[in-house]
């Protein structure tokens, strides 16, 4: 016999739901569907979408290539001060992108402690270019990869390990072959987290980045630019993200994230 | 491919201090309650627990700061470990891999295990879908590939069924008599430890209580542990040729003379019961008071307080004839001839 929910909870819990899906509603009741095949072919919508997905799949692979080391060295290691570190990462998550655009500015810039040296030495500057939209994407995202993969260390069985250990393999063949399996799906939910958060970047990309369409104008950005130009881009814009995150979503969730 | 090791391991609540000896070939099964230190010592000799003070030799090579990986030791875990995304053949052939074995001939050689173990049409599967049994094989085909110098048993049999467990020691107990290595066996179940070792090491509060094959152990238990494990009564006391005294002043008629320091054992069946005291009775007989009753095989386990503590095997016809009951006071006999006595000295084996 189900329980009848309580009325304290009912009435929130409705205004909770319409509160989340009432906007996204809006999206769609207002998008000018007939207008919408040429909007969205229009030169500019396309090229902003070209470097939003290909900066957040780069930026993805820059927090893969980063981020599970570092999760590893969290949850498997005996690193003293791992708790710290554990806090320091997660700082970003909490931090006002912009003010993470303003860090990497004095970091990367060409003034900036690293950003000198790299021109000086390789000739390349971050800031206003396409590689700086990574670099500010996968700096706001690698915190929910890092925390997720974490979490699956943390929940993998770590007697597999000492099991390889025993039939011969070192440390790196034991990851390789042996937690990186088992961590998969933690490590794709995080890799998806990680790469929707790049995908609607905005604070720290217009502040690092800047906003040349064609080079660093991702869509967040085209669509806050839309918003004061023209209200029927914005919304196609904002249509299209709201399309392809969700059919990400989809799509891995099957195959990856399992049922529940 | 000798072991000698004396491994110790502290813990804030907790003292492990085990000495293990076995030959090549040898089979050695350290048997205790839970919690008395066998899975430590086990994960000691692997490499994965540090030794705080010891050693561990294999064939005169001290092991003890060589990581698991370069020890060349099997271990099959409790419940298996086999990595669940990998095939039982890929399961097998992963420390054949490990130590640069080629892929097609890592397989190859998975396979020929398999085969050995009977498993070669479950070569393709994935461990979750193996039977208990069958993921039992796969875990030992999958430590002896290696071929290590000395193999570890971790409670092998504790996670099957029991129709499951009378095949698989019996499949197990053949594949330990073809390993020349040395082996370790780690388990709390007697008949496990007797049917699968050529030596028994019992270990109680992580130190060794007593060692030796299965007749010296079940003929003369030195703990209550033990005594309880092969089904004795054990009293511990003071000899005087024929007469022991055990629990203060109860006196015991043992068949052996004895001086000094002995162990008294018989077994609950003969233990005789009566409602009156028995009329030209035995040497030994005492009233006591039955404290409980429970069904044991086709007899029922009868255990008595009393002068000394006793448990006493009689048949359901006897305990209805008797009218026993929780409670019920009976006068118990044993034979002289039953009680054997021996030298309870300190030795361990």
């Amino acid at each position: 016999m189900r329980s009848r929910t309580p009325l304290a909870l009912a009435v929130p819990a409705v205004l909770g739901l319409a509160f989340l899906v009432l906007p996204l509603a809006g999206l769609l009741i207002r998008t000018p569907w007939s207008t919408l095949p040429q909007r969205l072919t229009e030169p500019g919508m396309l090229a902003a979408l070209r470097l939003s997905l290909l900066t957040a799949t780069l930026a993805t692979l820059v927090c893969l290539a980063l981020g599970v080391p570092l999760a590893w060295l969290l949850a498997r290691s005996g690193l003293p001060g791992r708790r710290l570190f554990r806090a320091l990462v997660t700082v970003p998550l909490v931090l006002p992108p912009v003010v993470g655009g303003v860090a990497l500015l004095l970091v990367f810039g060409r003034r900036g402690l690293v950003g000198e040296w790299l021109d000086a030495t390789f000739g390349v500057s971050l800031p206003f270019s396409t590689a700086g939209v990574v670099v500010a994407e996968a700096f706001v995202a690698m915190p929910f990869l890092v925390i997720a993969v974490e979490g699956a260390l943390r929940g993998a069985d770590a007697r597999y390990e000492e099991a390889a250990a025993t039939l011969g393999a070192g440390r790196w063949t034991v990851f390789r072959r042996v937690t990186l399996p088992l961590i998969g799906p933690g490590v794709a939910a995080g890799a998806v987290l990680c790469w929707a958060r790049a995908l609607g970047e905005f604070g720290a990309t217009i502040t690092f980045a800047g906003n040349f369409p064609g080079r660093t104008q991702t869509m967040p950005l085209a669509v806050y630019l839309a918003l004061e130009q023209d209200l029927d881009a914005a919304i196609v814009l904002s249509m299209v993200l709201l399309v392809v995150s969700v059919a990400i979503l989809a799509v891995l969730r099957d195959r990856w994230l399992g049922a529940g | 491919m000798s072991l000698d090791a004396r491994l110790v391991v502290r813990r804030p609540d907790f003292t492990l201090d085990v000495s293990l000896a076995a030959a090549p070939g040898e089979v050695v099964a350290l048997l205790g309650p839970n919690g008395a230190g066998k899975t430590t010592a086990l994960r000691a000799l692997a490499g994965l627990v540090a030794l705080d003070d010891g050693h561990v030799e294999l064939d005169g090579r001290r092991l003890d700061r060589v990581p698991p990986e370069h020890r060349r030791i099997g271990v099959v875990f409790q419940d298996y470990l086999l990595f669940p995304h990998l095939s039982a053949v890929d399961n097998v052939a992963f420390g054949l891999r490990c130590r640069g074995v080629p892929r097609a001939r890592a397989r190859e050689q998975a396979r020929e295990w398999l085969r050995r173990m009977a498993l070669e049409d479950q070569s393709g599967k994935r461990p979750r879908q193996l039977s208990g049994g069958q993921a039992q094989r796969v875990a030992l085909a999958r430590a002896l590939a290696t071929e290590p110098r000395l193999l570890l048993l971790d409670e092998p049999l504790a996670a099957l069924d029991a129709r499951t467990r009378l095949e698989t020691r019996a499949h197990l107990g053949a594949h330990l008599r073809d390993h020349h290595g040395a082996t370790v066996l780690v388990t709390h179940d007697p008949l496990d430890a007797m049917m699968l070792a050529d030596r028994l090491v019992v270990v109680e509060d992580g130190r060794v209580v007593q060692t030796g094959d299965a007749a010296a152990i079940t003929g003369r238990p030195r703990t209550d542990y033990v005594a309880r494990l092969v089904g004795l009564n054990l009293y511990r006391g003071t000899a005087d040729g024929h007469t022991v005294r055990v629990a203060g002043d109860f006196a015991l008629t043992t068949a052996s003379a004895q001086h000094g320091a002995v162990f008294v054992a018989f077994p609950p069946s003969a233990v005789a019961l009566y409602a009156e005291r028995p009329a030209g009775s035995p040497r030994n007989t005492w009233p006591a008071e039955i404290a409980a009753v429970a069904r044991q095989g086709d007899r029922l386990r009868i255990e008595l307080t009393g002068p000394i503590p006793a448990a006493a095997d009689v048949t359901p016809a006897a305990a209805v004839d008797l009218g026993l009951a929780t409670g019920r006071r009976v006068w118990a006999t044993v034979k002289a001839t039953e009680a054997t006595s021996y030298p309870a000295g300190t030795d361990v084996g």
